[in-house]
């Protein structure tokens, strides 16, 4: 039912049922948000979103408020800006002004509203608090004196990624966001997804820099440095440089790699391709057995984190294939290793990836050989835009370049599996077509795609069922949880921590919005239609690098430095 | 026993008329030590009894009793209100009128008894006697009813405590007790209940003043499967214990009340939310519950009205926030008890969604006396918008102190003259601060105000939920406010950044006010005021947009003591100065040289070794040194030590 | 004292969050403290992460998680006991012991705690040694009272 309200002496329509907030956005009216978080529920922290409503003594919280029909609001009238900026300038009364140096910076929620409401002075001062800066995780960053507590942390973590390792702890001015016991990070559940980051409002959480390292290896010659990158990062950095994106800025992307000193580039997206194969193989054999273990997908580090504390009962079911980073970084440090005649350890071998917990992966104990860490490095899309500004290079005046062999290409499905629900789908395909050489149903594939936190499919290989589900953020898990324990069956299980897969990974730009996502997600699916290369199997570079290379060196051709093992983590769940 | 219970239940509350047959009255007149044969001793064990030494009193009493009038009985009472009697006995000689006895410590016990069994009263502890039941007066003994503390109350919810046993579910029912409740449940339907309540114009005790009835019927009407009734006995203001001498004094009139208001909503399950660290009213009130289980009052199928009910009690685990009906819902849920947005409002989603009426202990202790006596009776009482009694917990620097009943209407300043009987020592008055930590102050004119909901909500002065605190001249009040915000601040939930922020701000431009200078230079000078600038701001914007109430309230003691106190903050700020002498910071102490004899006795318990001197010579105090905290001048023999 | 949380933990119906503060109430009252071994237990048997748990129970002022002193001080701060000059009393106890409010000396003989309100309104200051009262208590009352307890206590 739609009826009038009288805002700011202006007529607008609202619609009965729906907030204060949402009738002022859709009429165009901007209110200033804090703690309010896309799809949840408001909880009312930061009042913030206050506006004035006749013939109430208070102000009202626009997030919250439902409209009626007698409603007289004023949305910017002196007592509104008032309250919010005084509001902002007590959460600025004690902030560390180290804005210069801050993470955040740039993309701060906090430093664009003290600059929306004009402050300009330090009115009210506060004694400073030095609360301790939690550096213990490998990929994530905790520092509390910029938090202002809005919640939106131990919501993402507890709603979506229902990892439930960070909350509150305390109360009043003593309150701050933290896991279990009040430890630091590296001694819990956290599984390291990051989605906490991209919660963040201001810098009181961020990832762990390694760009300092990777200077220092870049300045030193006598190590050679080689550099992945995943499919997502050069449409993340073209964003974060504010360039169109287009299917040629790989191409362009590998020329800055080089000028930035990377001696060798290579794509993450091979070690995808290997992975998929691999899954694929293995699904095929667990088909043939009529084995009725099912197949979990490892490839998302945070999930695989998040089985070995929440539900060890699984690992065994874990496919031990590693994820495509670790693939790709231990064939740089056997093949490309052998191939240019250099000793592992005089290779620096850096990963860029919009996935935050890769940090953490890089870092796990079977990612190791002889001593030597398969992959050095972990970089989020972020750093690695800092790093080209760092290198002042200059994007509009780059020559194309392509990637370095065995390892410069991949198919079209290795970008797929960047999308929730692309990694399984890219497995049954391949499965499918090493049976029979054709795929199959595409409609039926694409029942994958889309469709909630829980997406099934059944596909027939020669009259038996085989049914793959895609768990799309950690959520999803109670729903299959329930299937199985009422008898249901599954051969191939893919779970995505992220919402929507690796298109929405902690390492990603800040500014990477809904719309650049759905835009990207869109091309990743035209290009699956109409590239050629649309399968691991169909790739001649895969085949090169299978028959030519691993499969010559004897130390690797037995492909056990493509598996790694898990097992039960003891944290503080 | 047995046979008790059976004559209790179907003589008396499952007779269907209002008077009972005369050998019924003659029964429950020996319940209720009426018609007794041997003296009765009644000590009054509250918690303030206890904490003055009841309970050694009671054991003195036991052991006289033994040893030379073994007949005697003597009954642990709830407490009837005046603090200042405890431990406040009361003697009843069989057919002559009960006379009571304040501040008998164990050490007075025998002394007294003695002379009361040998008709040889003292009356340096006397109060009075209690007339009125055709007892034989005792001649040349005031009547209680005569003292200004008892004079000017009317007491109608409180007029079980103190009476009688608070442990025994039989003393209460021969008082009339949970009658109404039977008839109710057996003949009245939810919504006439509901009705009879609404007419009355009963108001939410708790300060807020919302009409009970409507409250009621809005869960009643909401058409889910299950509501649920919480009794919010968490009262943690600072200085206020209304709530909890009613529990302990008269738990079944509470039970009585929270289950016709279970009845009234259609709740088989109802909570009492408990205030933490009352572990005698926590125990007498978890007896009283099993009593009337016992008594069938509650469980399954009550006397046969096909109502179920059962009475859980909830330890609060400890933070003043949870008090607020969101947050108290938050922490009943298991969860951290921050409040939550209103609306929804608890009674159309509360407790695990379910519509939830949350009502005080006062509120709910009104509704059986409503049932019984009738809405018109209700009406007739206070005045016309705020109809029936308020209980006021009155403490501080008053005379008299304790739990008193007022009828609506009475004005602040009757109670504060008349009952609690002035000030202390003859010391001038500053202020009454009524509703606990977040009231406002209330002086001059303003003290005849009525105490009358829309009365003094016109005037923005917050009833509360009973705290009546007193303060007189010897108290600062900017340290007052001071303490009160700091209260605030460490009671804040920290959800919402005005109420978590501005208590903090607030706070530390107070402390500001009051700390001593490290120096006076221009720097610390242009911040105290640029602080004090922005006291207001703050206070005005925490109260139009915090998310709770307390928040909101947050700055009343400031905002009414900066009206009404301008000056005193203005010394404070400007001049330095604390004119009560309380701020350590703003105090200089020098010895006068003519006085001091030398005698080391200050100096020696210098806490920051700031006093010099050679032996019986003058001394002298080293200011930059000197802390203001006093030491020096409460130990000088010789008044030699001068604070400025 | 595994037995002891497990007995406790029997009690309770599992998986019920609504159950879970009475749980550690009772805990508490029993051990003394919250340990972080019956923490993750309380967790594990209402199926709720260790981190809420501990969130919660550090919201509310009742839980402590390390065990208290053998002398247990209790002071009332309530407004009428502040009139009646609490905040001297509490400068003793704090000079005492060198402690802050919630904290246990190493030696686990003092531990002191500040509460809103206890009820002896009239006859403040009034502090509470392990649940037995003392009201009108003045500050240079606290050492004697204190130290005598000590040495019952350390001589028994």
């Amino acid at each position: 039912m739609l009826f009038t309200i009288q805002v700011n002496n202006k007529k607008i329509k609202a619609e009965k049922g729906e907030t204060i907030l949402s009738a002022l956005n859709r009429n165009g009216i901007k209110i200033p948000t804090l703690c309010r978080m896309k799809d949840f529920s408001p909880t009312g922290a930061c009042r913030m979103c206050v506006v004035e409503v006749e013939g109430r003594d208070r102000l009202v919280t626009a997030c919250s408020q439902p409209v009626e029909e007698w409603m007289k609001i004023k949305t910017h009238s002196p007592r509104v800006i008032t309250a919010r900026k005084t509001i902002v300038e007590l959460l600025l009364s004690n902030h560390p002004d180290d804005c210069l140096y801050c993470d955040k910076k740039l993309n701060c929620e906090l430093q664009r509203l003290a600059e929306e409401l004009n402050i300009r002075e330090r009115r009210i001062k506060a004694r400073k608090i030095k609360p301790r800066l939690d550096q213990s995780s490998p990929a994530i960053v905790r520092e509390l004196s910029k938090c202002i507590l809005c919640g939106r942390c131990v919501r993402v973590c507890e709603e979506v990624v229902t990892a439930n390792s960070l909350d509150f702890i305390r109360k009043g001015s003593l309150t701050h966001v933290g896991p279990a016991m009040d430890r630091d990070f590296n001694f819990s559940s956290c599984i390291h997804c990051g989605q906490c980051v991209m919660m963040c409002p201001t810098g009181a959480l961020h990832e762990k820099h390694n760009i300092a390292e990777v200077q220092d290896f870049l300045n030193n010659t006598e190590i050679v440095k080689v550099i992945q990158y995943s499919p997502l990062v050069a449409s993340g950095i073209a964003e974060e440089l504010g360039i169109r994106f287009n299917r040629d800025f790989d191409r362009i992307l590998n020329s800055m790699l080089r000028r930035i000193g990377f001696d060798k580039v290579f794509l993450t997206g091979t070690g995808t391709d290997i992975c998929i194969y691999e899954l694929a193989e293995q699904l095929g054999r667990n088909i043939e057995k009529g084995d009725v273990k099912p197949l979990y997908i490892s490839a998302c580090p945070a999930w695989v984190k998040f089985a070995e504390q929440f539900i060890p009962g699984i690992l065994t079911n874990l496919s031990t294939i590693k994820s495509p980073q670790q693939i790709t970084g231990v064939l740089i440090k056997t093949l490309i290793a052998d191939q240019a005649g250099i000793k592992p350890e005089k290779i620096f071998s850096v990963s860029a990836t919009p996935c935050m917990a890769m940090k953490f992966e890089a870092r796990r104990d079977g990612m190791m050989r002889k001593g030597i860490s398969d992959v050095d490095s972990v970089m989020t899309v972020r750093e690695l835009a800092r790093l080209i500004r760092l290198y002042g290079i200059d994007v509009s005046n780059i020559e194309p370049e392509p990637a370095d062999e065995p390892m410069a290409g991949r198919s079209s499905a290795a970008s797929l599996a960047e999308v929730s629900g692309g990694m399984a789908e890219a497995v049954i395909r391949t499965t499918h077509f090493l049976k029979y050489g054709i795929e199959p149903d595409k409609q039926l594939m694409k029942r994958l795609r889309t469709g909630g936190s829980f997406r099934e499919i059944t596909v027939m290989f020669e009259g038996k069922e085989v049914s793959v589900a895609v768990i799309d953020s950690l959520t999803g898990l109670a729903k299959l949880k329930a299937l199985v324990d009422a008898g249901k069956h599954y051969d191939l299980i893919e779970v995505m921590t992220c919402p929507g897969g690796c298109i929405n990974g902690a390492g990603l730009p800040f500014s990477f919005s809904g719309s650049d996502r759905k835009n990207r997600v869109k091309m990743i699916y035209q290009a699956d239609e109409v590239d050629a290369v649309n399968l691991p199997c169909k790739s001649p570079l895969l085949n090169n690098l299978y028959n030519k290379f691993i499969n010559e060196n004897k130390e690797i051709a037995d492909k056990k430095i493509f598996h790694t093992h898990f097992e039960k983590r003891n944290v503080l769940l | 026993m047995e046979d008790l219970k059976k004559f209790l239940i179907n003589e008396v509350l499952l007779f269907e008329s209002d008077t009972l047959p005369a050998d019924t009255e003659k029964r429950l007149q020996e319940i209720r030590r009426e018609r007794t044969s041997k003296p009765v001793i009644f000590i009054s064990s509250g918690t303030a009894g206890l904490i003055a030494g009841a309970g050694k009193t009671f054991q003195a009493a036991q052991a006289f009793i033994g040893d030379n009038e073994p007949g005697a009985e003597i009954v642990k009472v709830g407490c009837s209100g005046p603090a200042n009697f405890e431990p406040f006995v009361c003697i009843q000689l069989p057919g002559k009128n009960k006379l009571f006895f304040r501040n008998i410590t164990e050490d007075k016990v025998d002394t007294l008894l003695n002379g009361v069994f040998h008709n040889d009263i003292n009356k340096d502890d006397l109060v009075g006697q209690q007339g009125g039941r055709g007892f034989e007066l005792w001649p040349g003994i005031q009547f209680m009813d005569e003292i200004s503390f008892f004079a000017r109350q009317r007491r109608v919810v409180l007029n079980n405590c103190g009476c009688y046993d608070p442990e025994s579910v039989e003393e209460y029912i021969a008082r009339g007790g949970y009658k109404s409740y039977v008839k109710t449940i057996r003949h009245y339907t939810y919504e006439e209940v509901c009705n009879i309540i609404e007419q009355s114009g009963l108001r939410g005790r708790s300060g807020g003043g919302y009409p009970t009835g409507l409250k009621w019927k809005q869960a009643l009407n909401t058409g889910s499967s299950s509501r649920f009734l919480i009794c919010n006995a968490k009262e943690s203001d600072p200085g206020a214990f209304t709530d909890r001498l009613m529990l302990e004094s008269d738990p079944h009139r509470l039970i009585e009340g929270i289950a016709i208001a279970a009845y009234a909503i259609g709740a088989s399950t109802a909570i009492i939310f408990f205030r933490r660290g009352s572990e005698h009213a926590y125990k007498r009130l978890k007896r009283a519950i099993e009593s009337a289980r016992d008594y069938g009052l509650i469980g399954h199928n009550i006397m046969s009205s096909g109502f179920n009910l059962d009475i859980i009690i909830r330890k609060e685990p400890g933070a003043f926030v949870c008090g607020e009906e969101t947050a108290l819902v938050s922490t009943l849920e298991g969860r951290r008890g921050m409040p939550q947005l209103k609306p929804p409002y608890p009674t159309t989603s509360g407790l695990y969604g379910k519509p939830t009426v949350i009502n005080n202990v006062e509120t709910l202790m009104n509704v059986p006396l409503i049932m019984q006596n009738g809405p018109e009776w209700f009406n007739s009482l206070g005045t016309e918008k705020s109809p029936g009694t308020k209980v006021f917990a009155v403490a501080g620097k008053g005379r008299m102190s304790g739990v008193v009943e007022v009828e609506m209407g009475t004005t602040v300043r009757e109670i504060l003259d008349d009952i609690a009987d002035g000030i202390k020592e003859g010391k001038e008055l500053k202020a009454v601060q009524l509703g606990g930590a977040s009231g406002s102050f209330i002086t001059g004119d303003s003290l005849d105000i009525p105490v009358d909901y829309d009365a003094m909500k016109e005037k923005g002065i917050g009833m509360g939920a009973g705290g009546f605190i007193i303060i007189d001249e010897t108290t600062c009040m900017v340290d007052l406010v001071r303490h009160l915000m700091e209260f605030m601040h460490t009671e804040s939930c920290g959800k919402c950044i005005p109420c978590r922020e501005g208590t903090g701000r607030m706070l530390e431009i107070l402390e500001s006010v009051i700390r001593k200078p490290v120096s006076e230079d221009s720097g610390t000078t242009l911040e105290r005021f640029k602080g004090v600038m922005q006291l207001e701001t703050i206070a005005s914007v925490m109260r139009d947009t915090s998310l709770c109430g307390l928040g909101q309230t947050a700055p009343n003691p400031f905002l009414s003591a900066l009206k009404n106190f301008r000056d005193e903050f203005e010394e404070h700020i400007f001049d330095r100065k604390c004119r009560a002498n309380i701020c350590r910071g703003l105090r200089t102490f020098t010895i006068d040289v003519d006085k001091c004899t030398g005698c080391t006795a200050c100096a020696s318990k210098c806490p920051v070794n700031a006093i010099y001197g050679t032996r019986l010579q003058p001394f002298f105090i080293v200011e930059d040194k000197c802390i203001g905290c006093g030491i020096c001048y409460d130990i000088c023999k010789f008044s030699a030590i001068k604070v400025k | 004292m595994n037995t002891e949380i497990d007995s406790i933990l029997k009690k309770y119906k599992p998986g019920r969050r609504d159950e879970l503060i009475p749980l550690m109430q009772e805990i508490q009252d029993v051990n003394g403290h919250l340990s972080e071994e019956a923490i993750v237990k309380i967790g594990n048997y209402i199926g709720l992460s260790t981190t809420k748990i501990y969130g919660l129970a550090t919201f509310y002022d009742q839980f402590r998680f390390i065990p208290a002193g053998k002398i247990r001080v209790t002071v009332c701060n309530g407004t009428s006991c502040f009139l009646n000059g609490s905040k001297a009393v509490i400068n003793a106890i704090r000079e005492l012991t060198g402690l802050q409010p919630g904290q246990t000396a190493r030696d686990g003989i003092f531990s002191y705690e500040i509460v809103t309100c206890m009820g002896g309104c009239n006859n403040g200051p009034v502090i509470s040694i392990n649940d037995e009262y003392y009201p009108y208590v003045k500050p240079e009352q606290i050492p004697e009272l204190l130290n005598k307890l000590k040495f019952i206590i350390e001589n028994d």
